[in-house]
């Protein structure tokens, strides 16, 4: 097994050693039909120029480029292997590189859980491609019907007599083929390795220390910076003074710089030093004048107080169906209820930083902990006012990303400081500036309406958010006459039959940037949506499992997601004494789960979380264990998010700082987890990272209800006191 | 400045510099050992756990003039090549997701297998309290320490 993560350092950037003939097949990034063609890029230039995604040398050594950078998700196993599957190819025996913004591949990046989903079909076909053009070329050499050739482990095998060649010795007349218009692919009961639990390849790296995540580049002659950013939003610098600064031994300079975020442009101050902790010295030792413009008052307290003022407004409808307003009038059974969630921050473990070198020909090479290659050169196109052609991404392990990542705020900064030195510059921002720079998960707040009919139906349902909008927040764009669907995710799209309804998004407007979070606002809109659910289940005395199932008369997904997490959890099997148990489903762009959680009340009134069962729902599954793993995953971060502190802002501020007052799920906290996976087939797949997240916090407190009797409206919640 | 003589993974390395400077950044910047990783910078998250003199310790806040001649093993010396049990069992069990707190993971559960080579879910539960993973693998962490722990009794076949 060999990898490009464990090159030599020095090199690892560079493509390495790639010689002699070399086959390659991209996509065109020109769409036609919708569906992109596969382009046979073999000989059309220089090996090095193109780097499509199949590249098989005549020492018969295969590299397979994955556009789709690795944060977690195990996107550097699933996605090479969907090609490799079709190319029959072992996992273990190919190169996995990362693209680099390359035209040849489209647009690179991860995020929306739509690395498999968006790709399933795609990769395969180019994996299949390369592989029918290479028993295409054996079976030329042999002069026998293609149709007596097959490939199997990088080998084509003339299956009457036995004979074969390897990939290696067969490049050179394939690369001359045409490429199929309709590459055959495999049945899945031929499969190999998808849909079979795989061992990630990334993983021996990070066990050993080899991996290299982007706070791990380097190039010769970098300096490293730490910046000073002031963390009230909206802050001007007025004067800086960094004599005690350029004392520091190591430190070579200050410069006075910016953070580009959107439309925001954020004044900040950099120390610029030969070592990390040189740099970090001489920022302690700035001195700083902020005009803070009034948004030191900015405090969550009073911005709360304005969302729940904003509710009593109409919003933008944006969704409508039957007549709500006058079945829930007319109804006598009926509930209101207001639900509150806070804002997060995503706190990846490796903080923010990013190598940057601001070039003399004029073009920007950036080593990132990145979502996106291609994020980051259209980001810094814009930012930096320079052609996309000129910048130059390399994209390295993330250490966590979670939405966070799909920003290259930092790789502008770090570029522009690059510039202003003239030498390639390490930035690294502390835990500190990690959590209260942002961009956060805002907040959304939910009032929700509902009735039911006299024998205890649900008749009508209104989920009315009032929120900021991330796009708003750093969009100058942004249209104000008009609602953020993003803001108002699946509320609409839930598959209980209900005959009224009617969503509704209210605007509220914030100066701090907010972006995407794992499951975006499905993760708090989950909560509230799913909660208020059981509530009228409460209200009509009801099971809430089968009032759930009840407004499913038809056959869907949900459904068949609600039945599973049914059996699967022993739903129906009596619990423990002082237990309570609680379930919540949500359907989204992302995907499909549902999750039951148990929970028990401790003799001292605490809560403890005992088990979380989960159903996650895909149509094809590409490595059952790393889906499990996501799945684990999601659970914890929804914990975290639902029982922890989350940020709080006074004084314009967020008031955590580190993990000692914005802390995450520790491993004493963990529930026992078991996760089921439902791959049934189906026209559309849907996506892992995500959709094991927005059920998490609804049915815990679904659960907590069930075994104190109190309805939880506001996350956080203190599970020591409930 | 001074000029320091440590032994990280049985090497000496001398280093000169601030001797206020934690022990993290020497290791990664002057002694190139990229393993242990920047998480918090106060030693809540366990990124940058290192042995010293065979004990588990947070070296994010650690001046590097407090270890000059005591034996510090970062991830890159705990084994030649990856043949360590955990090592083994993390890799088999998959464990790591984004990967970046597990090298301090793997140091804090090597410590904690040394003192105790039977530990409880709740020994586990506390000498892993100081390691945070945000990917939340924390499930497959403690059944990894398990696993790893039959594996020391028995020969590798």
């Amino acid at each position: 097994m060999e990898h490009a993560t464990s090159i030599n350092r020095r090199n690892f950037i560079r493509v390495t050693g790639i010689t002699g003939a070399a086959f390659m097949l991209g996509l065109n990034p020109v769409k036609s039909s919708g569906v992109s063609a596969i382009l046979n890029l073999s000989g059309k230039s220089g090996v090095f120029n193109l780097t499509p995604y199949i590249i098989i040398e005549k020492s018969g050594r295969i590299t397979i480029m994955n556009p789709k950078p690795e944060m977690g998700q195990g996107t550097y196993q699933s996605v090479p292997a969907l090609i490799a599957e079709e190319l029959e190819v072992s996992p273990e025996a190919i190169i996995v590189k990362q693209t680099s913004g390359e035209k040849e591949f489209g647009r690179q990046s991860a995020g929306g859980s739509s690395s498999i989903r968006g790709n399933y079909f795609q990769l395969r076909k180019i994996g299949a491609s390369a592989r029918m053009m290479l028993q295409e070329a054996a079976a030329g050499v042999w002069k026998v019907p293609v149709s007596e050739c097959y490939a199997d482990n990088a080998r084509i095998i003339h299956k009457p007599t036995g004979k074969s060649l390897g990939y290696g010795d067969l490049v050179e007349a394939a690369s001359a083929m045409s490429v199929p218009e309709n590459p055959v692919l495999k049945d899945a009961k031929d499969f190999k390795i998808l849909g079979k639990s795989s061992p990630r390849l990334d993983i021996p790296l990070k066990v050993s220390g080899k991996a290299i995540f982007g706070i791990d580049a380097e190039v010769p002659g970098m300096l490293f910076a730490s910046i000073e950013h002031s963390p009230v939003f909206g802050s001007q610098l007025v004067s800086y003074d960094d004599k005690e600064s350029l004392k520091i031994p190591g430190v070579q300079k200050v410069v006075k710089t910016e953070r580009v975020m959107g439309k925001n442009r954020y004044d900040c101050v950099a120390v610029v030093a030969d070592n990390y902790w040189a740099a970090f010295q001489g920022r302690k030792a700035l001195k700083l004048q902020w005009n803070h413009n009034g948004f030191d008052k900015f405090n969550t307290k009073d911005y709360e107080q304005t969302l729940r003022d904003l509710s009593k407004s109409e919003g933008f409808i944006v969704h409508d169906e039957g007549d709500f307003d006058k079945v829930f009038a007319d109804s006598r059974v009926k509930l209101d209820a207001f639900y509150e969630t806070p804002v997060v921050s995503h706190s990846a473990m490796e903080p923010i930083n990013c190598l940057a070198h601001w070039r003399d020909d004029g073009k920007v090479e950036v080593w990132a902990s990145s979502q996106g290659a291609s994020l980051i050169k259209s980001e810094l196109s814009e930012v930096l006012n320079i052609p996309e052609d000129n910048i130059i991404p390399h994209i390295l392990f993330n250490g966590g990303a979670f939405g966070r990542r799909l920003k290259s705020d930092f790789a502008s900064e770090a570029a522009l400081i690059s510039k202003a030195v003239g030498k390639p510059v390490k930035v690294i921002w502390t835990r500190e500036d990690d959590t209260q720079l942002g961009p956060f998960r805002p907040m959304t707040f939910s009032a929700m309406k509902g009735a039911l009919s006299p024998d205890g139906k649900l008749i009508a349902l209104q989920h009315k958010v009032i929120s900021p909008s991330m796009s708003a927040t750093v969009n100058a764009k942004y249209d104000r006459s008009k609602a953020d669907d993003s803001m108002v995710e699946g509320i609409s799209e839930q598959q209980y039959e209900i005959p009224n309804m009617k969503n509704a998004y209210v605007f509220s407007e914030i100066h701090i940037p907010m972006a995407p979070w794992r499951a975006v606002t499905s993760t708090t809109l989950a909560f509230s949506h799913e909660c208020f659910i059981d509530e009228l289940a409460g209200l009509a005395k009801k099971d809430p499992l089968q009032f759930r199932l009840d407004m499913m008369t038809k056959e869907s997904d949900a459904k068949r997601v609600l039945l599973r997490i049914r059996e699967f959890s022993g739903w129906d099997k009596p619990l423990k004494e002082g237990w309570g148990r609680g379930v919540a489903q949500f359907e989204f762009f992302a995907g499909l789960a549902a999750h039951v959680v148990e929970v028990s009340k401790q003799t001292d009134n605490s809560i403890r979380i005992e088990k979380v069962y989960a159903v996650i729902d895909l149509g094809t599954v590409v490595n059952p264990d790393n889906v499990k793993a996501q799945v684990e995953g999601a659970i914890v971060m929804g914990i975290t998010a639902a029982t922890k502190e989350g940020i709080i802002f006074e004084n314009g501020m967020s008031k955590q700082t580190n993990f000692h007052n914005n802390p995450v799920l520790r491993i004493h906290e963990m529930p026992r987890v078991e996760v089921l996976i439902l791959a049934e087939g189906g026209t559309v797949i849907k996506g892992v990272g995500e959709p094991g997240l927005p059920p998490v916090a609804p049915a815990l407190c679904n659960a907590v209800f069930a075994a104190t009797g109190k309805r939880i409206r506001r996350l956080p919640f203190d599970l020591n006191n409930v | 400045m001074a000029s320091l003589s440590l032994n990280i993974n049985n090497r000496t390395h001398t280093v000169d510099v601030d001797p206020q400077m934690p022990l993290l950044w020497v290791i990664r910047d002057f002694a190139g050992l990229k393993g242990t990783k920047f998480g918090c910078g106060i030693s809540q998250c366990g990124a940058c756990m290192v042995h010293v003199d065979g004990t588990a310790v947070p070296s994010c806040q650690l001046p590097v003039s407090a270890v000059a001649n005591r034996k510090i093993t970062t991830i890159e010396g705990l084994s030649e090549n990856m043949e360590h049990p955990l090592q083994i069992t993390w890799i088999r069990e998959q464990v790591p997701q984004c990967g970046y707190c597990h090298t301090g993971q793997i140091m804090s559960a090597a410590a904690l297998l040394n003192q105790n080579p039977n530990p409880t879910d709740m020994d586990i539960d506390t000498a892993m309290q100081g390691n945070i993973c945000r990917c939340g693998t924390y499930q497959r962490i403690r059944s990894a320490i398990h696993s790893a722990a039959k594996l020391m009794k028995q020969p590798i076949s």
